[in-house]
């Protein structure tokens, strides 16, 4: 394994990790909050000098670098990224323990969203800051902003495509453009001109500008950190729709925008995943409207029912995690809607995370494929998604995927069982459910209005590494811990 | 520039990894996924899965953004319906088509324009020119021509009765009375550039620059022989041996065809009657000992298997036929093959690159960027002809004045049709010809890059 290189992307990606803090500094500077000064100071103090030394180790790198170290290295980088971006919560004192400052910023990288603080307002505006911001760079990715900046260089730059495959989430990631930099550039510039707009229409709700920008952050990596104690449901109806509607946005496969920059209308119409998604969304909503309606005291008229069951369906679908109403005091069927939507996740290519709506489209393709096949055994069937063939490759990976999936979903609930706290099932499953699938809240003891303090830190560990597995869709982070990613040759 | 290469075959490979490392966009076309898959996550290109001849594919390639399409397929008819496509989507396209088929060469060339073809590159004759052009000065390996063939760049081998063995270069010019210059050495497969005070060893491969008189008078004074080539054995009868043969017979060459295909034989017989033609298989010793394999001047191998060709040659060698050439058609052995004994090597693939590498740069042609661009030694060092303008730094100034980036010559400077071997007090002046030699992986297309 070139181990050199790999330093050398870990030096860039803590230096880059230094100059995200800048403005949190400068936010801690203007609040004269001496605390989060030197949390911060202290914070970027190591990562200059780690990837100060990282630098000076990998000097004379070479640049060969196959898929075993894209994934390798970009499981490690978030790990790496999260223990140092943990250190402003931990300097500072606002989170006294460093593994639940760890939790709380692997939390915000992985836009997962779930808390270990039940009164956010005391942490001040540059930790709230920080940890909102966390989702914004976490949403669309470090190594795709890596990737985006970093010198263009040498001739074997294809290898870097593994670190983009490894980061993005989807079934199949390929480049929109032939150049990985210019790729990787235009996904920011549409992600950034996208939280923009959503900053400006939540000020147009009235919301202060503070909280416009963290909540945007927050919408835009489809995290779900609030920054005030009451969630969402302190801001404008208006201030709410725009959130729904942004949430959904960033739930969308950002080839789909790059597709309507290009004017290519008809592929954006025709696209199935895009069509699926927005039939989820639609159903989920009626569903949940029609079981809803004038059964809680936030849903007796109305307009209160269709802004309320919206915004928890798409925070929940895009793995966002915001709430604006206890959903924990909904009868069966609409929490259940939640849970099944929790597994869905929002689309391929998205900020969102899940098992990704185009990977259900297939899974779903594919057992109609086998119970066909069952009667026609010989029978040749291709799958096609929007009218493309899917090799079979790309199915057998689907499969593993689930596979895998469902086994950690498994080991984690066994392991978060035998927590001392003794939660209930539901507790236990949904903090599952909630951490792996990137969504925050859960039900019951983690439900919207509640936090993830009273788990053991051997728990928490757990459900970092469970953010990170959904996150970075499992593989990258099982590298790490696979012996053969070790062996030589 | 965005350039669309259709086939992602040994040549688009090659092209690939060119056109791509000097900053161009590239989108493959294949209908081989795992061919693509295998490129995609060596080069920074975009790949589309699809037959190369059809609208659908070529427009999902983008076609009427592009500035340039290059067609490598294997079937020249797909290459040429491929480029009269793509040409009928986007009339500003640059065309190249690889073509191969000797039946075609004619229609190409004269039909160019209905075909819609900017360039039309044959590899197969390529190749034939450049082993004909080997063949009139045997002793050189390898030749390339710079300033309008006053300057020229070739690769000799050092033999242990060489007189360079163990000569410093400091001292070469005493040795061979001569005016040269050694510009690059390759020593264990490995290129370096070398000082004054390096001392050649027999088995050195050595790239020397001068004068293209000069340079045959070099080989004279160190002993390299070079008789006048008659009689030439030929294995293989593909279209290389076509071409080549075409050639030889015309400046009189007697040529002997070996081939153990019957059919193709008789095609070669009919199309030259002056040639002789023999069926029989090279991979057997008492058919050459029969043809009398150690009385020829030269022995080409062209088989279609690289590995039966290196035997041949290194039979040839050990015959001490003077002059050995060796067809490769997979690079990748190449290092690893320059060690034998087996004469120069051609190799159809590199030369197709060379030439169509050379197109792309002239297309892209801005003030200061290279005339013309060689790579030598493996592919581990480049020859770079460059115009000095106005715009060139540190003109007038000598050599030893400023500092060159490392690893980079000044190999020749022709003012004129004057040849001046730099040394420390040589000067660049505006309208001058420089040729630079640059070693390893740096990019120089701008002759202002060579400064430190």
């Amino acid at each position: 394994m070139n181990i050199k290189i790999m330093l050398r992307i870990h030096g860039w990606i803590l230096a880059i990790e230094t100059v995200f803090m800048i403005p949190a500094l400068a936010i801690a500077f203007f609040t004269e909050d001496i605390q989060a000064i030197y949390g911060f100071l202290g914070a970027m103090g190591v990562a200059i000098a780690c990837a100060a030394l990282m630098a000076f180790m990998s000097r004379n790198a070479k640049r060969k670098f196959y898929a075993r170290e894209g994934l390798v290295c970009t499981g490690m980088a978030w790990i790496v990224l999260s223990l140092v971006g943990a250190l402003p919560f931990y300097i500072s004192g606002r989170i006294p323990r460093y593994v639940d400052a760890f939790f709380e910023i692997v939390s915000g990288f992985t836009t997962t969203g779930a808390s270990v603080i039940s009164d956010v307002e005391a942490l001040g505006k540059a930790i709230l800051y920080w940890r909102s911001f966390s989702h914004w760079v976490g949403g669309m990715g470090v190594l795709v902003f890596f990737l985006a900046i970093v010198p263009a260089s040498g001739r074997n730059d294809g290898y870097m495509l593994h670190i983009l495959r490894a980061e993005s989430p989807g079934p199949s990631v390929g480049k929109i453009v032939p150049r990985m930099r210019d790729t990787a550039a235009i996904l920011y510039m549409m992600y950034c001109t996208l939280t923009v707009l959503d900053v400006l229409f939540l000020l147009l709700g009235k919301m202060p500008l503070f909280d416009a920008v963290c909540i945007a952050f927050g919408t835009a990596g489809t995290g779900g950190f609030a920054v005030t104690n009451t969630g969402l449901g302190g801001y404008t109806p208006f201030a709410q729709n725009v959130t729904t509607v942004f949430m959904l946005l960033f739930g969308v496969n950002f080839s789909i925008y790059y597709l309507l920059i290009m004017k290519r209308f008809m592929a954006v119409i025709k696209d199935e995943e895009l069509r699926l998604y927005l039939l989820i969304v639609l159903a989920s909503i009626i569903c949940i409207g029609v079981c809803v309606f004038g059964r809680t005291v936030d849903t007796q008229n109305l307009e209160e029912t269709v802004r309320h069951s919206a915004f928890q369906v798409a925070s929940i679908i895009t793995t966002t995690g915001y709430a604006t109403v206890d959903f924990d005091i909904w009868s069966s069927l609409p929490k259940a809607i939640l849970i099944c939507l929790m597994f869905v996740g929002a689309s391929a290519g998205s900020t969102g995370g899940g098992i990704k709506v185009s990977r259900v489209l297939l899974l779903a393709k594919n057992i109609k494929r086998n119970a066909h096949q069952i009667f026609h055994p010989h029978e040749v069937r291709i799958i096609r998604m929007n009218g493309e063939r899917i090799p079979e490759q790309t199915m057998i990976n689907v499969n593993g995927y689930l596979g895998a999936y469902v086994m950690i979903v498994i080991v984690s609930f066994l392991l978060l069982s035998a927590d001392r706290a003794n939660f209930s099932m539901t507790t236990n499953f949904s903090a599952v459910m909630a951490t792996f699938n990137n969504i925050g809240p859960g039900f019951d003891s983690v439900g919207a209005t509640r936090n993830y303090y009273d788990y053991s830190a051997f728990s928490k560990i757990i459900m970092s590494l469970d953010m990170l597995l959904g996150r970075l869709e499992i593989f990258p982070i099982v590298a790490i811990f696979a012996p053969s990613t070790y062996r030589k040759g | 520039m965005r350039i669309i290469i259709a086939g992602d075959g040994k040549v688009g490979h090659m092209l690939t990894r060119h056109l791509s490392g000097e900053g161009h966009d590239l989108t493959l076309i294949d209908n081989d996924p795992s061919a693509l898959e295998t490129t995609v996550e060596r080069y920074d290109v975009m790949s589309v899965v699809g037959n190369c001849g059809s609208m659908e594919t070529l427009r999902s390639a983008g076609v009427d953004k592009a500035d340039l399409l290059i067609t490598a397929t294997g079937q020249d008819e797909l290459n040429l319906l491929c480029c009269m496509t793509a040409h009928g989507m986007n009339p500003e396209l640059h065309t190249i088509a690889r073509i191969r088929t000797p039946d075609y060469m004619e229609s190409t060339y004269t039909m160019r324009k209905l075909f819609a073809l900017s360039l039309v590159v044959n590899p197969e004759r390529q190749t034939a020119r450049e082993i004909d052009r080997l063949m009139r000065y045997p002793g050189y390996l390898k030749r390339e021509k710079f300033a309008n063939g006053l300057v020229e760049l070739v690769e000799l081998k050092i033999d242990a009765e060489s007189p360079l063995d163990g000569v410093p270069l400091h001292q070469l010019t005493q040795v061979a009375h001569v005016q040269v210059l050694v510009c690059t050495v390759v020593r264990d497969g490995k290129a370096v550039t070398p000082s004054g005070d390096f001392v050649l060893q027999a088995d050195d491969h050595i790239y020397v620059t001068g004068a293209a008189k000069n340079l045959s008078l070099l080989l004279k004074n160190i002993g390299i022989a070079t008789p006048k080539i008659r009689n030439v054995i030929i294995a293989g009868a593909g279209g290389t041996s076509y071409y080549l043969t075409q050639l030889l017979c015309r400046e009189n060459v007697n040529v002997k065809i070996i081939d153990p295909n019957r059919e193709r034989c008789e095609k070669f017989a009919e199309a030259f009657p002056s040639a002789t033609v023999v069926e029989g298989d090279v991979s057997i010793r008492s058919v050459l000992d029969r043809e009398k394999l150690s009385q020829a001047d030269a022995v080409v191998s062209m088989t279609g298997i690289d590995e039966l060709n290196v035997i041949l040659s290194l039979y040839a060698d050990s015959l001490k036929v003077p002059q050995v050439i060796t067809k490769l058609g997979r690079g990748e052995n190449r290092k690893l093959l320059e060690q034998l004994p087996i004469g120069s090597i051609v190799s159809p693939k590199e030369l197709c690159c060379d030439t169509i590498t050379r197109y792309v740069r002239a297309m892209g042609n801005q003030a200061g960027s290279a005339v013309s661009i060689h790579t030598i030694a493996n592919d581990q060092a480049e020859a770079i002809e460059f115009a000095v303008e106005e715009g060139t730094k540190h003109l007038g100034e000598p050599l030893k004045a400023f500092r060159l980036k490392k690893n980079v010559l000044v190999a020749s400077i022709t003012h004129g049709r004057n040849i001046e071997v730099p040394n420390g007090e040589s000067v660049m002046r505006p309208g001058d010809r420089v040729v630079i030699v640059a070693n390893g992986d740096m990019v120089i297309r701008n002759l202002n890059d060579i400064f430190a």
